[in-house]
């Protein structure tokens, strides 16, 4: 029998620090086993359990797009025991990853508007998705694509030379923002990130869905903006964290009601959140 | 033992009605024999809930914890005690509480009662101090003295220290009692001894922390067995985790518990727990000359610096 | 069917043979209570006894259970990878589990026993057990079997039913591995299956009308599960709650585990510890957010995880087979025949 709860070993390549505080590293995975990596076929808002031996195992959302060969990338926030010691760890350490993990809604997507809002560090997944799209294979089977990302300062914000990057394409619109800044060369938008989507967004159709990934505060006050939009609950798409162990719905921890967050979400559509009680 | 419960429902509907609790805690009759359910009442109404007799076990003062309204709650001495050790603790404000003291003769022990039958049981009363029980094809009458819990056979203080109106008539302290005489019979025995002893006495445990969680000195936000950063102690199995959870819990407990027996009450697999916080109880009291939570007005030991604390155990 | 005869007088000699083929576990009396353990040689169950203190669970599913094992040591050159240990799923059989405890296992499978995703350890130590069980003639009284989807004389999980006449034991063989069992402890009288079975459904019957407790269930299918989420009698359920892990570490159905790395010098493994939803830490988020800070919210997740949304789920009853550990060994006297009567009846 196959053993779900044995990692792949996988060689850090490199660490990259995103934000101002160090809060934030990005890391490149590579794979010791080709075979490995072959088996490790993923889509975009999906998550895997890195693997840190001796010290545990911790559930993040893959930051890379599948269309990316030969490595794959993880963005880690530092607040606990096995992320402090991934922070500390160099390129050439060893880890392990399971994965992937959880559920993820590319087939109701395929050729729609998407709208995709994000805060703070919950963008990584978002990055994923964004890659994806813009991939030449993939970029067809999409329409309009709009970009809300948003964080507290500009020095915050994740993957910025990406982000300008994408900034002067003509095949996806971006709307970045910030909650305040001193900077005089600032030359995006300043505001909260439910206000922007207020200015930016598409409004609500049958065509056009909403991918939200941010703090539980930042989802609060966009989810009312979206429903003054025209966005109908299943056209809302959310990511939800939840604290996990197996990732794979057996340990029983990250349920909300009859759902586990970790392998029928993480990803639900906010209608389906509605029948669900809100515990998280 | 009705009188008592009669008093307490009269006090209770009183200070309900009068708004000078918002909310009053007790206990109801239990489900199964020999068990009472910890409860709340909020209206003079639902005071018919209230009850008491000698399954009262389980301390009351451990959901006073950090609550933020006028409460009224039914303590016996050893209850009472605990109160005073949260007020000096900060977990609970004096002028929030009405206690209705209660002068306690003892509480039976329901797993020494359950061993002596081997039907199960199925009724247990109690008629002054008889305690019947009764079972299939069975009926026996015993002597509430000859099967009361461990602690309250040799409690000094049944009544209570801190109260502001009494549910039955003051008690004499029971006179001539030896503490400490199975402290001493551990203290006597040689390492190897004590140390099968200990291991034998921990090795039923499954780490379900009832004996932490009845507790009412046991309030710390993160409890030192749920710690990661550094993890002190192992969440297996493991003995010597079993051991250091629970030798370190009677430590924080040392000049503070007023062994109300709430914990060996709690143990489902009937784990004597109070063996620890025994020993260190005989110890402060030998040390500082310190019985937990009888004056509001002084500070454990643990608590304070005299220049003549004894320092022998320093080496 | 078939039926066999075990006189009492081969009992002893049975076993010693099934110890040959088999690891055998049965109910031992300890101290006051029963436990479920390894039998040694010639040591045999006392199948005098109600049930056993905790469920037999820890038998398929140990409280502790290592995982992995890996190495710190960089000079090694398979450092930080974590590998499998060998475990020994040799044949096993727990003799005298009660029917309640059996069937039990088999709604723990769903969890275990998914499409996607398989636990090994788990489902080998479980398809590598024998269930020898003992029919209850005399129920507790606190024991709801008969409403929770079982009964006293249940079959379903077990291998096959041992049922007590006095001087001997009908055994009722209920699978191909039971038979197997049976022939190798070489207990061969065959009963005549219609007087057996005649025996066995009076005896049934006669064990079926001692049950003093039920539990209702009717109506909790119908009811809406965020309806009785937002319900208000569960802050005065979860008072006397003191949050410990009792009623979950008793409980036969209740599964949840924690996984924990833990080292000693340079070499360590990876464990696996039952876990309890009582407990603040288990759903604590890196950041410090708790989406079940306070106890009602914990206490409310037990009982509709148990009660309303496993049903909903799986849409095959509730998940509790009415054994009445976590009434007996609640420290504070929850009690779910209660809570389940309260949720059932309820009208938002």
């Amino acid at each position: 029998m196959q053993n779900p709860y044995l990692p792949y070993p996988v060689r850090i390549d490199e660490i990259i620090t995103e934000t101002e505080d160090k809060n934030l590293k990005t890391f490149k995975l590579v794979f010791l086993n080709p075979d490995d990596e072959k088996n490790f076929s993923y889509m975009p808002g999906q998550f895997a359990e890195l693997s840190v031996a001796g010290k545990g195992e911790i559930p993040i959302g893959i930051a890379s797009s599948p269309t990316e060969k030969g490595f794959i990338k993880f963005t880690v926030n530092k607040v606990g025991l096995v992320t402090t010691c991934l922070h500390a760890m160099k390129p050439g350490d060893i880890i392990g990853v399971r994965g992937p993990l959880g559920r993820h809604t590319w087939d109701t997507l395929k050729g729609k508007n998407i709208v995709i809002i994000g805060g703070g560090f919950a963008f990584t997944t978002l990055r994923s998705s964004i890659v994806y799209m813009l991939n030449p294979l993939n970029r067809m089977n999409f329409k309009d694509i709009n970009v809300i990302y948003g964080s507290r300062s500009p020095g915050m914000l994740l993957y910025r030379n990406e982000l300008a990057a994408w900034e002067t394409r003509d095949d996806i619109n971006m709307h970045i923002t910030v909650d305040g800044t001193d900077d005089p060369d600032w030359k995006y938008n300043v505001g909260f990130v439910p206000t922007i989507t207020e200015q930016k967004a598409p409004p609500g159709d049958p065509d056009t869905y909403a991918l939200i990934c941010g703090p539980p505060i930042m989802i609060k006050f966009t989810q009312p903006v979206l429903d003054k939009l025209g966005y109908t609950h299943d056209h809302i798409i959310m990511s939800l964290e939840m604290r996990m162990k197996c990732g794979i719905g057996i340990c029983g921890r990250c349920n909300i009601g009859k759902k586990y967050v970790c392998k029928d979400g993480p990803v639900f559509t906010l209608a389906e959140l509605d029948n669900m009680p809100k515990e998280y | 033992m009705p009188e008592y419960t009669a008093k307490i429902k009269g006090i209770s509907a009183r200070l309900l009605k009068e708004e000078k609790v918002e909310i009053v805690i007790g206990f109801r009759k239990g489900t199964i024999p020999m068990m009472n359910e910890p409860c709340f009442v909020k209206t003079p109404e639902d005071v018919k809930e209230l009850v008491w007799d000698s399954n009262c076990g389980i301390n009351l003062a451990n959901y006073l914890t950090n609550r933020k309204e006028k409460i009224g709650i039914i303590a016996k001495g050893c209850d009472s005690r605990n109160i005073v050790t949260h007020i000096i603790e900060n977990k609970i404000k004096r002028e929030q509480l009405f206690i209705i003291g209660v002068p306690c003769k003892g509480m039976v022990d329901k797993n020494k009662i359950t061993s002596m039958f081997e039907n199960e049981i199925n009724e247990v009363s109690e008629v002054e101090e008889n305690i019947i029980v009764k079972g299939e094809g069975f009926e026996k009458t015993l002597n509430k003295n000859d099967v009361l819990q461990e602690n309250c056979k040799i409690c000094i203080h049944r009544n209570p220290v801190l109260y502001d109106e009494l549910a039955a008539d003051l008690l004499d302290e029971q006179k001539n009692i030896d503490r400490y005489e199975d402290v001493r019979k551990i203290e006597a025995m040689a390492t190897e001894d004590k140390w099968k002893y200990f291991k034998d006495l921990l090795s039923p445990c499954i780490r379900c922390y009832a004996c932490r969680n009845a507790c009412p000195l046991c309030y710390c936000p993160t409890c030192f067995v749920d710690e990661s950063r550094p993890q002190w102690v192992g969440k297996s199995l493991d003995t010597t985790d079993t051991r250091t959870f629970h030798f370190l819990r009677a430590y924080h407990c040392a000049g503070r518990c007023t062994d109300c027996g709430a914990c060996e009450r709690a143990c489902p697999m009937g784990i004597k727990v109070r063996t620890f916080t025994k020993k260190l109880e005989k110890d402060c009291l030998e040390l500082y000359g310190w019985e937990a939570g009888l004056s509001l007005d002084e500070r454990p030991p643990l608590d304070t610096y005299r220049p003549d604390d004894p320092e022998g155990f320093i080496k | 069917m078939k039926y066999i005869n075990i006189d009492k007088k081969n009992w002893a000699n049975g076993l010693k043979n099934l110890y040959e083929n088999y690891r055998l576990f049965g109910p031992v009396k300890n101290n006051k209570n029963h436990v479920f353990k390894k039998l040694s040689k010639g040591e045999l169950p006392d199948l005098n006894y109600l049930n056993t203190l905790l469920s037999p669970k820890s038998i398929v599913f140990p409280q502790s259970e290592t995982m992995f094992e890996y190495s710190l040591d960089e000079s090694k050159e398979d450092h930080h990878i974590l590998k499998e240990i060998d475990k020994d799923y040799s044949p096993r059989a727990l003799i005298g589990i009660r029917p309640c405890d059996a069937v039990s296992f088999k709604l723990v499978k769903r969890n275990f026993d998914t499409p996607e995703y398989k636990d090994p350890y788990w489902l080998s130590a479980y398809e590598s057990t024998i269930f020898a069980g003992l029919a209850c003639s005399n129920p507790c009284s606190t024991c709801f079997c008969t409403s929770a989807g079982c009964g006293p004389f249940h079959e379903d999980g077990l291998d096959l039913l041992l049922v007590d006449e006095g001087e001997y034991f009908i055994a009722k063989i209920l699978t191909s591995r039971g038979e197997t069992f049976i022939k190798s402890a070489g207990w061969e009288t065959e009963a005549d299956p219609i007087a057996a079975e005649k025996t066995i459904k009076n005896m049934k019957i006669k064990a079926e009308e001692k049950i003093a407790s039920f539990v209702s269930t009717d109506q909790l299918k119908n009811k809406s599960a965020i309806d009785l989420y937002a319900a208000p009698f569960w802050e005065e359920i979860a008072f006397a709650c003191i949050n410990c892990g009792t009623c979950t570490y008793g409980c036969p159905t209740c599964w949840c585990f924690d996984i924990q790395d833990e080292i000693s010098k340079s070499s360590g493994i990876r464990m696996r510890n039952w876990d309890s939803c009582m407990y603040p830490l288990f759903t604590l988020h890196g950041t410090g957010y708790n989406p079940r800070n306070a106890k009602v919210q914990r206490v409310r997740q037990r009982f509709m995880h148990k009660l309303k949304y496993y049903a909903d789920k799986y849409g095959d009853g509730i998940q509790c087979v009415g054994c009445g550990r976590c009434i007996r060994l609640c420290p504070v006297n929850i009690d779910i025949r209660k809570v389940c009567d309260i949720m059932n009846n309820y009208e938002s």
